[in-house]
């Protein structure tokens, strides 16, 4: 049984439909990377799956429990199991590094402080960040904000991380430690649907690689056949512009 | 006529003339102080009311937006007659300083809360996605991310509406009212140099609301530096 299983999704933004019948799944302890020109809607399948953007059709199923995006307390229980990164880290301005981190853990889940505390000190460390742990989000460079966002992601332990275009944001010498970051938890079997046009990441980290394009999922395979056999016009088309580059 | 000013003092500071003006002077205080905290503190509700998104809560949202759009909108005076006309159906015991005190509030209800609203709104929607994924609540994404980020850009339009709020409570001296306003028609009638009387209420309206700017430009300050 897949971790993450979605059926025919749809999504609008106003009149417009911007997800159309999407299907795909993630097992546990995949990365599957979601590939695609801009406004092809991958931002938006996953601000859908954690219901910032309703649904306006389809099924959700979260560890064999189907989502039911108008109930509160469905959305509420889907949220407990997982964390999404932002391209634009969306941090909150006004707490620490320290406070951003903890904060979901001790005020939300209430979780015990001294286990919340010591938690979130070793994520930062893991991300390199230890030293940081008292400067504020605007005395940190973009990788270093986006490198917060991801422990503060990792610090609700979710069973599913959904990144979206991390790297887009950053300066090319700071996409490398962001990206080591993310090797890391695909090595200790995070499960992980990700957004991303590095292209030779998505190549080595990915174990599926869904191509996207219009709203729809033009293409599904392992990366060697997205890459270098698709089966797709469409995918051999924006596959070999990138590589061109 | 200087002259005429100066031998007129003595006359006119008398113990029970300053005990007259210091009482006025107190009530006006009192409408603008009562004002402004009652105001924020409704104001601040309404806004958070308006935050909500469930579907049993609209009723509320629409009220809370059909308060503010129409109080905003009405001239003081209009509102000061209403209240005074309206309460005395429901509370014909009601003394004018009550009926001028729920005017006030009415009328600063409104505009703080949206001066609160645009403050509210400097806050990147960002933050607030980020903060609902992780499972906050509207009240603690207001409590623990939106007003600590917005206080900063509501202190200085609350400040400026403060001050002018307290110059505003003299239409309460056309209810009836005895604040400093009604006090300098009182003197001047009994024969006192209006010239003198008028004088002495605009100093004494400079005393009220010079400490008021002092203190929003301290917590301004304080808040520049402190960034966060």
């Amino acid at each position: 049984m897949p971790h993450l299983a979605i059926d025919n999704l749809n999504a609008n933004y106003g009149a417009v439909q911007v997800l159309h019948d999407i299907s795909l799944s993630v097992e546990q302890s995949e990365v599957v990377s979601l590939i695609g020109p801009s406004g092809s809607g991958k931002s938006t399948l996953l601000r859908t799956l954690v219901g910032v953007t309703r649904p306006t059709g389809g099924v959700v199923t979260l560890a064999g429990q189907p989502l039911d995006y108008r109930s509160s307390a469905s959305l509420k229980q889907a949220r407990d199991s997982m964390a999404i990164v932002f391209q634009q880290y969306n941090l909150f301005q006004n707490m620490t590094v320290m406070g951003n981190v903890t904060i979901a853990p001790l005020k939300i889940k209430k979780w015990p402080r001294a286990e919340v505390e010591a938690n979130a000190r070793s994520l930062l460390e893991k991300v390199g960040l230890g030293h940081k742990l008292n400067a504020y989000p605007d005395e940190l460079s973009g990788g270093q904000q986006q490198r917060v966002a991801i422990a503060r992601a990792l610090a609700l332990k979710p069973k599913l991380l959904l990144l979206d275009e991390v790297t887009s944001a950053l300066d090319p010498e700071l996409v490398g430690e962001v990206l080591d970051t993310i090797r890391t938890l695909a090595r200790d079997g995070m499960t992980m649907l990700i957004v991303s046009h590095e292209m030779g990441f998505v190549r080595e980290v990915s174990s599926r690689v869904v191509m996207m394009d219009a709203g729809r999922v033009v293409e599904v395979g392992p990366p060697d056949q997205i890459f270098n056999a698709p089966n797709q016009t469409r995918t051999r088309d924006f596959t070999s512009r990138l590589l061109a580059h | 006529m200087i002259e005429h000013l100066l031998s007129e003092i003595p006359r006119f500071f008398t113990a029970s003339n300053v005990a007259f003006l210091a009482a006025a002077a107190g009530r006006t205080l009192l409408l603008s102080v009562a004002g402004c905290v009652i105001g924020f503190t409704i104001g601040f509700a309404l806004v958070c009311i308006r935050q909500t998104h469930s579907p049993w809560l609209a009723p509320a949202r629409l009220t809370a937006i059909a308060y503010i759009e129409v109080f905003r909108r009405v001239p003081f005076l209009v509102i000061l007659f209403l209240v005074l006309f309206a309460i005395q159906v429901v509370a014909p015991t009601a003394s004018l300083f009550t009926i001028a005190l729920v005017g006030v509030c009415i009328v600063s209800t409104a505009f703080l809360a949206e001066i609160i609203r645009s403050g509210f709104e400097s806050v990147p929607r960002q933050q607030i996605e980020a903060a609902e994924v992780m499972n906050f609540t509207r009240l603690q994404t207001i409590r623990m991310v939106v007003a600590p980020q917005a206080w900063k850009v509501i202190l200085p339009p609350a400040f400026a509406f403060m001050v002018m709020f307290i110059k505003d409570t003299a239409l309460a001296s056309q209810v009836g009212v005895v604040e400093l306003t009604f006090t300098g028609k009182v003197l001047s009638n009994r024969g006192f140099s209006a010239t003198l009387t008028f004088g002495t209420i605009l100093l004494a309206y400079f005393i009220l609301s010079y400490p008021l700017t002092r203190l929003g430009r301290y917590l301004e300050k304080r808040l520049a530096t402190s960034r966060h």
